[in-house]
């Protein structure tokens, strides 16, 4: 690896020097000319946007459209028989709406910038693991980093595409294909990611949007109701101003999400937390852990003060800055570097499903696979066994990953290179089993409390557990699973993987939202489909 | 995509392209207090010999004071924000933040401290928000970067 890696520098600059003689140019460039995510810029660069900006211009269009038919047919109106201040507030209101809808859409919404090369290989030399150089298998370095942020373990995922560990709280958009900081959502309607340094405007667009909704609403009710006081039916009401009939027909139905949107966001605010977490109960204590946010500052109010007023992060993607030679450079390795980690660990590109597998790379082999067979039928659930390897086994595997590939060596049936392979039908049979004994259990389960402190379970499962062992001993003999783990170690390590499970059937929230994906969002578009169907 | 920029243009690099690569060191971020700006003050082992461990830490902690005062909570900075707020975010159009304000103080501490300390032992500090304040850059500027 090292040895490909030396030689990189060299085709770069082959390369480099071949385009140098051709694109001689004298206009300066900038950096978003040359910005790696899939955001669109405007202005030279002041103003951007997520890729497709479609949807946000027809909110701009409802939104004017209807405060113009307003202004110009009931506040008319209002103003000259009610009173002159209805049209004032309504200005107000949609001024401000429309300042921080465009101040969400087309600020940064705190994108990360990628990693350089150089700090990616840093990375991949700290994470790396050792491999006996005559090990059948590669070894990939694990893909998770725990830190203890305020006493509360918190997962830090590597990205693929941006050659980091996210920080906490970030996400990777799939749309902008950029980690975005405090990832809330990526949000169609105002056409752009919301994250850290855009929640605040989201959250004002959001706010005054339910309060013009609900004012445009009620001005062209009373205007409609005014009418029918002056001897008029209502009917005729309504055939002498059609536009108030629009307009309240519009805010009629919009106003119901936008106020639930509103009261939903108020909540997150208050709490301190994103929408991606919130979906993902990344604080509920499932697992049978206590969990708490460790981002919240104690009580609402600080929450809303430091989420709402609080110092503004700057941008760090820095678009308008004008690109030197240094930068280039660090772009070109960077993305001529790009496959070569990837290659060696048997990836076949950088979004494709398989990032969920890399996650679990830590695990034992049998894990790993299983991610991989069962993504067909119900495995969302598997899915999740395995990528969120259970805490309880991952010191142990780590203790003895130096010494594990010698132990592949010594195995005779496993020295021939599809180890993994071997594997396949065990897990399958083994992963119905349990999912089969732990339905029976479940039914056992429910009727205690579900967040109980775990301390109980392994009554139960223990039998279910020597059982799914058992079975799958006998088929394979020669394949002793985790072959450096004790038995008690090997229980342990099925029992926790199972203990995920159990809680993760009971409270079904992932498997119905298919948030394992959703955890990467870097990996597919469609589950970042569902959440924008869920959100806004 | 990677085809994409590589064939933008890049003109009078090649002195660029020749200058030998060098050993570079990256200080992660500690994320134990939360998600502030604050980069581990352990001793990196590749600095050994050519840095004083307090000559690090020094820098490290007074970096991350400088993050902690731009990240701090304080009445003035809500005042800002809802200032902001008040005018619809149109005041950020015209005036500057506290918090880049202290970045500029980062960025001056940062070759304050490249000329006094680090440049005379060979060693360059990078200025974080080059780097998306995610990790602290150090490169010993005379050794190879596999040495």
């Amino acid at each position: 690896m090292t040895l490909l890696r030396s030689n990189l520098p060299d085709l770069c600059r082959t390369h480099v020097s071949g385009t140098n003689m051709t694109m001689a140019q004298d206009h300066v460039t900038r950096k978003w000319e040359i910005f790696q995510g899939r955001n669109k810029f405007y202005c030279s660069g002041r103003f951007m946007t997520a890729p497709n900006a479609g949807v946000f211009l027809l909110t701009v269009f409802l939104i004017t459209g209807t405060c113009t038919l307003f202004f110009i047919f009931d506040c008319k109106y209002l103003a000259e028989n009610v009173t002159v201040a209805i049209p004032i507030i309504g200005a107000f209101l949609f001024l401000f709406t429309m300042s921080s809808l465009l101040r969400t859409s087309l600020s940064d919404p705190g994108i990360i910038p990628r990693a350089t090369s150089e700090e990616a290989a840093y990375v991949e030399k700290q994470i790396e693991v050792t491999n006996s150089a005559n090990s059948p298998t590669y070894r990939p370095p694990p893909r998770t980093k725990e830190v203890l942020i305020k006493g509360q373990t918190i997962k830090l995922k590597y990205c693929f595409t941006c050659k980091l560990f996210r920080p906490p709280r970030a996400s990777h958009c799939s749309i902008c294909d950029n980690c975005v900081d405090r990832f809330d959502h990526h949000c169609p309607w105002v056409g752009n990611c919301v994250g850290r340094r855009n929640y605040r405007f989201f959250y004002m667009f959001i706010i005054s949007l339910a309060f013009l909704a609900v004012f445009i609403f009620a001005c062209a009710v009373a205007h409609l109701i005014l009418m029918t006081r002056e001897d008029k039916q209502f009917l005729e009401a309504v055939k002498e101003s059609p536009p108030s009939v629009i307009v309240a027909v519009i805010c009629f139905f919009s106003v119901w999400s936008i106020l639930g949107l509103a009261g939903f966001h108020t909540y997150l605010t208050t709490s301190n937390q994103t929408t991606n977490e919130d979906i993902k109960g990344s604080f509920t204590g499932k697992r049978g852990q206590e969990s708490f946010n460790p981002y919240s500052r104690g009580n609402v109010c600080l929450n809303c003060f430091h989420i709402l007023c609080g110092p503004v992060t700057p941008s760090l993607i820095d678009r308008r800055g004008i690109v030197t030679e240094c930068y280039r450079l660090e772009i070109c390795q960077t993305t001529t570097e790009a496959p070569v980690p990837l290659a060696n660990y048997g990836l076949k590109t950088q979004n494709g499903p398989n990032h969920i597998t890399m996650n679990s790379t830590e695990l034992p082999g049998i894990y790993r696979q299983t991610t991989e067979i069962t993504e067909s039928n119900a495995g969302s659930v598997t899915h999740l066994v395995s990528s969120e390897h259970p805490l309880a086994v991952a010191p142990a595997l780590q203790r003895l990953s130096e010494d594990s590939s010698s132990h592949y060596k010594s195995q005779p049936s496993l020295n021939h290179s599809p180890v993994y392979n071997n594997v396949l039908p065990t897990v399958q049979i083994m992963s119905k089993s349990r999912s089969y004994a732990e339905n029976m259990n479940n039914v056992e389960q429910s009727k205690t409390a579900v967040d109980d402190d775990l301390h109980l379970d392994p009554v139960i499962l223990r039998e279910s557990h020597m059982l799914a062992q058992i079975n799958e001993k006998a088929k394979y003999p020669e394949l002793k699973m985790d072959n450096d783990l004790t038995v008690s170690e090997k229980e342990n390590n099925l029992m926790s993987a199972s203990r995920l499970k159990l809680l993760q059937d009971t409270t079904m929230i992932e498997s119905a939202l298919d948030l394992d994906s959703l955890e990467d969002s870097s990996v597919g578009a469609n589950s970042q489909a569902g959440l924008m169907k869920v959100l806004v | 995509m990677s085809n994409h920029y590589n064939n933008r243009g890049r003109a009078g690099e090649t002195e660029q392209m020749a200058q030998p690569q060098c050993l570079k060191v990256f200080i992660p971020r500690d994320y134990s207090e939360g998600t502030v700006v604050k980069f581990k003050n352990s001793f990196p082992p590749e600095l050994e010999g050519r840095l004083e461990k307090q000559a690090f830490e020094s820098t490290i902690n007074r970096l991350n004071a400088y993050f902690a005062e731009a990240e701090k909570a304080t009445c003035s900075t809500y005042c800002e924000g809802c200032l902001a707020c008040l005018t619809a975010y149109l005041v950020y159009l015209c005036r500057e933040t506290h918090y880049d304000k202290c970045l500029k103080k980062v960025s001056k501490f940062i070759a304050e401290q490249n000329e006094r300390i680090y440049e005379p032992r060979g060693l360059k500090l990078t200025d974080p928000s080059l780097r998306g304040l995610r990790v602290l850059e150090i490169s010993c500027l005379d050794r190879p970067p596999n040495a």
